[in-house]
């Protein structure tokens, strides 16, 4: 044994020769990793410190160099530890830090270790324990060491003290409880004149103040007296990072900071120090105009500086300033927007951020073309980023700032061509969502979806997939805008759909039964079979209503290449159809035409809808043709519907040639008979749909045996391609089992809504069918063969021309606030939910801080009544009361929101906020029943002003909640150091 | 979230991005701030609060440190002293938060721990000692 340890000795390689021959790559280097690490195994089972050590040394460099475990010499890490020398601890204390984490076994073991390098005389010794535990503490760690760190805290060996001081952020993270025994320390750290000893300590108050700054106001003098005194930028930078926090809760505080804050950035030359002043001004004490004032001025020097890190920096510090102070934000937009085109990402995604925080609703058509223009020029992702961001600001709060929604409407259109396109999903719960929610834009809607089916080369574009099912879903559900229907039906049948994923299909054909029955639905209306008498519900009327060609002169660069091309497609596409020239019965529905229009709705004949015989005959062939092949889909959704479809013609047809045959008799009863038929599917189709509150669902009882906590996890290996279906979609709820909840009835400027609800009762179920057809998940990894050309290819080189220059003028005028904007065209009705349109924000609990932070405040609860006695106790109930007269007002409003983590919390709350609660998940019923019968267009105009701010409201709201929760007593800072 | 993969996706991250460029990424939510000094690249992760400029010049510390300490730092420096850097930046910073501003004092105490663990080396492997050992 003595032999062999010696051989090892003299010829074990060191970390040198390790490393040497890695480089030299001799055998190839994971050959001659795995030949060390087989020497290592050997070497570090060695009795010999030296040889054991060394061992460990190459170990832990493979490991972190090339990333090998080192788990398994947790043990040996240990034994080196207790070497007496300096040398072999050292390597084993870094391997240790380098490789120990929570749940390594050997952890109990060095509990003692620790201790006796802790109190050792070589102050070495006790930096490598402290630097050590600073990394692998735990709870039990922390806890069996609190009294060697709470002596180490006052070592006259500034040295130590200054890394025990370091340690404590660590110790106290784990192991709440040693607040109480090292606080007191750490504050007297804090009043030494020595600099390196304050530097540290203030460090770890910001770190702390971060996490909870409430607890630390009771030092605010002394941080006061450090940001007036020192000149130590490390020190005045996180004393600063203190202050943002601590003055966010004290205006008082806040105002006599203010003028040393601006004082340090006026007269200091380091940009850090400079640019920590701007960020205290413009994110705490965003109400001193003077200092904001200064701060901007600072801000617009870095803006221009060469340097991308300060313009960086600058642009991140005026989005902060942005929603206080959009004035700062204008005065520099010229950069701003010059950042757009920037060559750094990080850059150009700041800059964008800030343009789309100058969007207001006079403006947002300006900024979106421009926009659109850069998106059409920049690489893929940041393309996306700017799509994304205005599909984000544009829906935000209910669509609140778009005006015009036919504009809207044909940019999403117009997104979806642009050839980088991937935020298919957004755009498609966009369009469906407008639909529903907005009865003036369907026109404009069903023109640009007709756009984007009609078009093949779409179809070989999986991201556009989604758009393309919203788009076919739009023209069904609303073909009554549709200015030709039998176009439609070949759109949505063409050969090339194949290339869409089975669920997409599915709604492709779904849609195309709507259409078809609409059509034939129309010819019965047309030739007098049916009365319109005996449907006053159906949506017929509006249907015939025939729109001249809308123009948009606020539309589009891309229009006139859209509109050629399909004029092209339109030709190729149904030369049958196309016989307009047979015109024959024109019918006047004007009257009940929709009247909301902000266009003139030129009320025409029906040119283009020429239900003749031989145009129904023609489409029902084509239909046939088209699906009959479906009937052997493997894919039950499509095979369902094509069945359907199919039954439905051959039913339809048989009937229409009986009748054709005695076409004297008019009346006849087969004829009759068609047309229930037809007319009955017609009402199962012309009920409108509403949006459904996301909180729809929680309003349904849980059956009985419902676990709904169970844990799913297996099934994600079982079904891994099953997407979730995403909360924001429209549930199966529809209108009536809204109207029924007695909650957000969705404001529909059309009479016949409430009429046609107690009929479709009956029709309840198909209603479901098809609904339920639309929501079905859907796979976008199927991807046909591609021999079209790519989709959405852009020739329109005009488009690309803007400088620079030019966008700064065109966005000159329109960013220019406060200017009313000129409406041509007043806000079509956006039906929005009285709750439910957002989910609430789900805050969040963090009982580690708030243990934490009680201890910190029961030692400083404890010293300010022994060291400051000022602290009036009357000041504090006040304080206290003005604290709760503010929950009460709050409360009643309160109510309205899901506060479902509040009422959790409320736990601990006096007992008359916890029934308040409780009531209020009855009352709920009730207010909304309330808000329902009241509602008109007025109040969804008001409705959707207030809410623009209820999120915001609702979150600080929450935030203060918690405060006084955890903060029965709140602190009072002495007047006499303000 | 394993070692490994944050190296190799943030070297992927960093190592793309030209010259010229500012010296912040954003990623997973954090910062990252990253400093090139020839064939070196210096990285280090803050949270969004953090001020960026202050850990670039913590970097900048850091590079002065090893460079007075090696003479002239270069790559092959830090590939056959890694565990020196190691000890050198626990020195520079503890807990994550810079505990030591000046330059002398980190100098001053890595030589003390050199000239600690130099003696016991020597004594360590003068041949006598090992003799002694190995007969024990």
């Amino acid at each position: 044994m003595a032999g062999s340890s010696l051989m090892e000795t003299f010829f074990q390689r060191t970390l040198e020769d390790l490393i040497k021959g890695l480089r030299l790559q001799l055998i190839g280097e994971s050959a001659s990793i795995s030949k060390a690490m087989d020497e290592i195994r050997r070497e570090i089972k060695s009795t010999d410190p030296h040889t054991k050590s060394t061992a460990l040394q190459k170990l832990s460099y493979l490991s972190s160099l090339y990333f090998y475990d080192m788990s398994w010499a947790s043990f040996h890490v240990v034994e080196v530890m207790s070497s007496t020398r300096f040398a072999h601890k050292r390597i084993a204390y870094h391997a240790a830090s380098h490789s120990f984490d929570e749940s390594t076994p050997v952890l109990v073991l060095i509990t003692n270790q620790l201790r006796k390098d802790l109190t050792s005389t070589n102050e070495l010794e006790v930096s490598l324990a402290l630097e050590c535990l600073s990394r692998i503490a735990t709870v039990d760690l922390a806890s069996d060491l609190t009294p060697e760190v709470f002596t180490l805290l006052s070592s006259s060996k500034v040295f130590v003290r200054k890394k025990a001081i370091g340690v404590v952020l660590r110790v106290f993270e784990k192991y709440p409880d040693s607040v109480r025994v090292c606080f007191k320390r750490l504050v007297e750290n804090l009043e030494g004149s020595d600099s390196q000893i304050l530097s540290v300590t203030v460090g770890v108050f910001c770190e702390l103040a971060s996490k909870d700054p409430r607890s630390y106001l009771p030092l605010a003098p002394e941080f006061y007296r450090i940001l007036v005194d020192s000149r130590n930028n490390w020190v005045l930078i996180k004393v600063l990072k203190i202050f943002a926090k601590l003055a966010a809760l004290e205006p008082r505080l806040a105002k006599k900071v203010v003028e040393p804050i601006c004082d340090h950035m006026k007269r200091t030359g380091a940009k850090s120090l400079m640019f920590e002043c701007i960020r205290t001004v413009v994110t705490s004490l965003a109400d001193y105009e003077s200092a904001v004032k200064l701060a901007v001025t600072k801000i617009r020097e870095l803006l221009i500086d060469d340097d991308p890190n300060l313009k960086y920096l600058a642009l991140q510090a005026l989005s902060i300033v942005a929603p206080n102070h959009l004035w700062a934000v204008v005065e520099n937009k010229e950069v701003v927007i010059k950042s757009l085109s920037d060559g750094d990402p990080s850059i150009k995604l700041e800059s964008l951020r800030l343009v789309m925080m100058m969007v207001s609703e006079s403006n947002v058509a300006e900024i979106s073309r421009v926009l659109l223009n850069y998106a059409l020029k920049s690489d893929p992702e940041f393309c996306n980023e700017i799509l994304g961001s205005i599909l984000s600001t544009c829906c935000r709060n209910v669509y609140e700032i778009i005006i015009d929604f036919d504009w809207y409407v044909s940019l999403l259109g117009e997104m979806s061509r642009i050839p980088h396109c991937q935020k298919g999903d957004e755009i498609e719960k966009q369009l469906i969502d407008i639909g529903m929610r907005v009865n003036d834009v369907k026109l404009e809607l069903v023109r640009v979806a007709r756009d984007l089916l009609i078009d093949p080369a779409l179809l070989g574009n999986p991201f556009l997939h989604r758009i393309l099912s919203a788009a076919a879903w739009v023209s069904g559900e609303y073909v009554e805008f549709s200015r030709n229907p039998f176009e439609l039906v070949e759109a949505l049948l063409q050969p090339r759909t194949n290339l869409l994923p089975p669920l997409i299909r599915a709604v492709y054909l779904q849609s195309a039964f709507k259409v078809l029955v609409f059509c034939l639905h129309s010819y019965l209306l047309q030739s007098g079979i049916v009365a319109s008498t005996t449907c006053p519900d159906n949506l017929a009327p509006n249907v015939l209503e025939v729109l001249s060609d809308k123009d948009h002169p606020e539309g589009t660069d891309l229009a006139p290449h859209d509109a050629s091309a399909h004029s092209k497609q339109e030709e190729g596409f149904n030369p049958r159809v196309l016989n307009q020239s047979s015109e024959d019965l024109p019918i006047e529905y004007g009257e009940e035409a929709s009247a909301g229009h902000g266009q003139a709705a030129t009320v025409d004949s029906l040119e283009r809808n020429n239900f003749n015989y031989e145009s129904i005959m023609n489409m029902l062939n084509l239909i046939e043709l088209a699906v009959a092949p479906l009937l052997g889909s493997l894919d039950v959704e499509v095979q369902e519907r094509a069945g359907n479809m199919l039954s439905f013609i051959e039913l339809v047809r048989k009937k229409m040639l009986d009748s054709l045959a005695q076409k004297e008799d008019s009346l006849d009863r087969d004829r009759t008979e068609v047309s229930e038929i037809i007319e009955m599917m017609n009402d199962a189709f012309s009920n409108e749909l509403g949006p459904v509150s996301v909180t729809a669902q929680l309003r349904v009882p849980v059956p009985d045996g419902l676990l709904l906590k169970q844990n799913l996890e297996d099934l994600e290996t079982i079904c891994p391609d099953v997407q979730p279906p995403s909360l924001n979609s429209f549930s199966f709820g529809s209108l009536h089992s809204e109207e029924r909840d007695g909650d957000s009835l969705p404001i529909l400027p059309k009479k016949e809504e409430s009429q046609s609800s107690n009929e479709s009762t009956s029709l309840l179920s198909e209603h479901r069918k098809r609904h339920g057809l639309y929501y079905l998940p859907s796979e976008k990894n199927e991807i046909g063969s591609n021999d079209y050309p790519p989709a959405n290819d852009l020739k329109s080189e005009s488009n690309m021309n803007y400088d620079a220059e030019d966008l700064v003028k065109l966005t000159d005028l329109s960013l220019v606030p406060k200017t009313k904007p000129n409406h041509a065209k007043t806000r079509p009705v956006v039906v929005k939910l009285d709750e439910g349109d957002q989910w609430p924000l789900a805050a969040k609990l963090q009982p580690k801080e708030a243990s934490l932070s009680g201890a910190v405040r029961d030692v400083l609860l404890g010293s300010d009544t022994k060291s400051l006695s000022q602290s009036k106790p009357s000041d504090e109930s006040s304080n206290r009361r003005k604290g709760k007269e503010k929950l009460n007002v709050d409360s009643p409003s309160e109510s309205k929101e899901k506060l479902d983590d509040v009422e959790q919390r409320d736990g601990e709350n006096p007992s008359s906020r916890k029934t308040k609660h409780h009531k209020h998940g009855k009352e709920r019923r009730h207010r909304s029943t309330g808000n329902v019968v009241d509602k008109g267009d007025e109040n969804v105009q008001k409705g959707m002003q207030n809410s623009s701010h209820r999120h915001g409201k609702h979150k600080a709201r929450q935030k203060t909640d918690v405060a006084m929760n955890v903060v029965p007593q709140t602190q009072v800072i002495p007047d006499f150091l303000l | 979230m394993c070692f490994e993969k944050v190296i190799r996706e943030l070297s992927g991250v960093i190592l793309t991005r030209g010259p010229k460029l500012c010296n912040f990424v954003e990623w997973r939510g954090y910062k990252v701030v990253y400093k090139r000094y020839a064939s070196l690249y210096f990285c280090m992760c803050i949270d969004q609060e953090d001020n960026e400029l202050e850990v670039l010049e913590i970097i900048h510390h850091y590079v002065e440190i090893l460079d007075r300490y090696f003479g002239s730092v270069c790559e092959l420096d830090l590939i056959f002293n890694f565990h020196k850097a190691y000890y050198i930046l626990d020195e520079l910073l503890i807990a994550g938060e810079l505990q030591e501003p000046s330059k002398k004092t980190v100098a001053r105490l890595i030589a003390a721990q050199d000239s600690l663990v130099e003696t016991a080396k020597e004594e360590a492997s003068s041949i006598s000692n090992i003799i002694a050992q190995a007969t024990k």
